[in-house]
């Protein structure tokens, strides 16, 4: 096994990315095919999950230093954020809230339990960020990793189209609300549109990150 | 190589240190964010960590493979609030995209 689990998520990770690059479906998205697939070779072998991850965890040790790492890109893209200052500030702010209220409350008209509303809440953040949120305020990472790529998944296929129907036109706009709202998957779709609405895009998603990590521990306990 | 990855772990030691005096932020959050003032103030040159961060970062996908395989662990939560979820991901994604653009909007007039 030791080896085995390093070496399926590097295999199927590769397959489902050369697919996805043949395709550029979203529903493709290569993360999420290779979770699933890991998963159905699991429950199908009776392999346990504890089993894989004693094999795999090597390559989920590096997501701490790949977080600390995303200053490199935000510091490049600072001459962004002092020109965009006051719409950065105020709509990652706004969105980052809305994000947080508008996934907590609608699991509480369900009557969802209080884990699944405590590990949504940090969806609309990039992954590895959500995760950390999610591990701190009592959710279930491993859940919020999914919704975190399926949440991205919607705005890499959906966000440029949606602006056009809500007839949003300005760029700083629609950059700024699909990075908020869906990260880097959405960032990657909206980069292929407009080089500015990316790059706010980005910083969009990384400030975002940062304001519900800040945000989310203070006030989770009020929400749930 | 080595004086980057130094650098990059460095900080993430330093925020986990932050965070277990008791801050409830994630450490890796911490350390990036210290990193980037490091950066801005000059005290970490761009190009001492600019190869090794940015290789971390491209290949940051495969990381989250592992940890979201977790999920066959929850297989029953999910049945059990598949519409909720459902919903709630999709309205809620349509809500933030939503406002927030409308707020930048506004902003920009």
């Amino acid at each position: 096994m030791n080896i085995f689990g390093v070496f399926l998520t590097f295999f199927l990770y590769t397959a489902f990315s050369w697919v996805y690059a043949k395709k550029r479906t979203p529903a493709l998205n290569p993360v999420l095919l290779s979770i699933v697939t890991i998963a159905v070779i699991l429950k199908a072998t009776g392999i346990k999950y504890e089993e894989y991850m004693e094999s795999a965890k090597f390559l989920s040790f590096l997501l701490g230093p790949a977080v600390v790492s995303l200053a490199i890109p935000l510091y490049k893209q600072l001459s962004i954020i002092r020109e965009y200052k006051k719409e950065i500030a105020v709509g990652v702010v706004v969105g980052g809230s809305t994000a947080i209220l508008s996934a907590v409350y609608m699991l509480k008209a369900f009557h969802a339990p209080e884990i699944l509303q405590r590990s949504f809440a940090p969806k609309s953040v990039t992954t590895a960020i959500a995760m950390g949120v999610s591990e701190k305020i009592g959710g279930i990472p491993p859940l919020t990793a999914v919704l975190v790529i399926l949440t991205g998944i919607l705005g890499n296929a959906l966000a440029p189209e949606l602006l056009n129907i809500f007839r949003v036109r300005d760029r700083v706009a629609r950059g700024l609300a699909t990075g908020v709202s869906s990260h880097g998957l959405g960032t990657a779709r909206i980069i292929t549109e407009d080089e500015l609405a990316g790059a706010v895009s980005g910083l969009g998603m990384a400030l975002n990150g940062v304001y519900t990590a800040f945000i989310l521990p203070a006030i989770i306990n009020f929400l749930v | 190589m080595y004086k980057g990855l130094t650098i990059i772990f460095g900080f993430l030691f330093l925020g986990g240190l932050i965070e277990s005096a008791g801050v409830p932020i994630p450490g890796s959050v911490l350390g990036m964010l210290l990193l980037t003032l490091a950066l801005i103030t000059g005290i970490v040159r761009l190009e001492d960590v600019e190869r090794e961060g940015e290789f971390l970062v491209r290949n940051m996908s495969i990381m989250f493979i592992p940890p979201g395989v977790g999920i066959i662990l929850y297989l029953d939560l999910l049945k059990e609030n598949l519409v909720a979820i459902g919903v709630a991901l999709v309205l809620s994604f349509l809500i933030t995209l939503f406002v927030t653009a409308k707020t930048v909007e506004v902003l920009r007039r």
